[in-house]
């Protein structure tokens, strides 16, 4: 199982679990993102995620990176699925573990969080009565303060 | 020289392909191919100050250099999670 993942498959959050796995660790903190029903007001059908795959593992071996780089006990593994996902389906799964649990659950959130900044990925949602591409941050992985705020929503 | 433009999410659907292969002078920077595709397709050309842009699968600067046979590719904002 790899640390990093795009991939059109089912994501397995408990396969996952065991990619951080280890003996020094005390806390593992696990995210699932999950295809909503309602999106502003829209009653949605169903999502399709489109990747720019070999740039989007990328993307997510660098937050790996950045992520040791702040808590260097850690161990987080990231998969993304892409395609069509119905509600309920979970869209990316996050593991992180440590020696303690504050790490993991800060390491959890900002996974996220810089995956939302700059991860090639697109989410195009299909609803009642039409079809829209979202589209959120402009991907920069060198805005030092699009980081800054990540970091600090992982860890107030 | 000739660079593989490749197109995602919108600029994708409003190009109407996912690669094209383009024809570019030398000494083409990122932006210069930006603004030769965007001149040839005006709809996408609201995207340019909200685009990011990569060469060959890295993320890159609107002002770096490309070579013959590279991939360039322009990305409108992103909404993965």
């Amino acid at each position: 199982m790899r640390q990093t993942l795009i991939t059109n498959n089912v994501l397995d959050p408990n396969e996952l679990l065991t990619v951080v796995y280890g003996p020094a660790v005390g806390g593992v903190t696990s995210f699932l993102g999950v295809v909503r029903e309602q999106n502003q007001g829209r009653r949605v059908l169903h999502l399709v995620y489109e990747a720019y795959t070999p740039l989007a593992e990328r993307a997510l071996t660098r937050i790996v990176d950045e992520a040791r780089a702040q808590w260097p006990e850690l161990m987080i593994g990231i998969h993304h699925r892409i395609g069509q996902l119905a509600i309920g389906e979970a869209s990316v799964a996050i593991a992180a573990a440590s020696p303690h649990r504050t790490d993991a659950f800060a390491a959890c959130r900002y996974a996220i969080e810089r995956i939302k900044q700059i991860v090639p990925i697109w989410k195009h949602e299909f609803f009642e009565g039409g079809d829209v591409w979202i589209e959120g941050a402009t991907a920069d992985p060198e805005d030092a303060t699009a980081k800054d705020t990540a970091m600090r929503i992982a860890c107030r | 020289m000739q660079v593989n433009v490749r197109l995602f999410a919108r600029l994708r659907e409003l190009v109407g392909d996912s690669a094209l292969p383009r024809e570019v002078a030398d000494g083409a920077t990122v932006d210069s191919v930006w603004r030769s595709l965007a001149a040839d397709y005006p709809s996408i050309a609201p995207y340019a100050a909200s685009i990011s842009c990569a060469v060959n699968a890295d993320y890159a600067k609107r002002s770096t250099p490309v070579s013959d046979g590279d991939e360039v590719a322009f990305l409108p904002p992103v909404s993965g999670g």
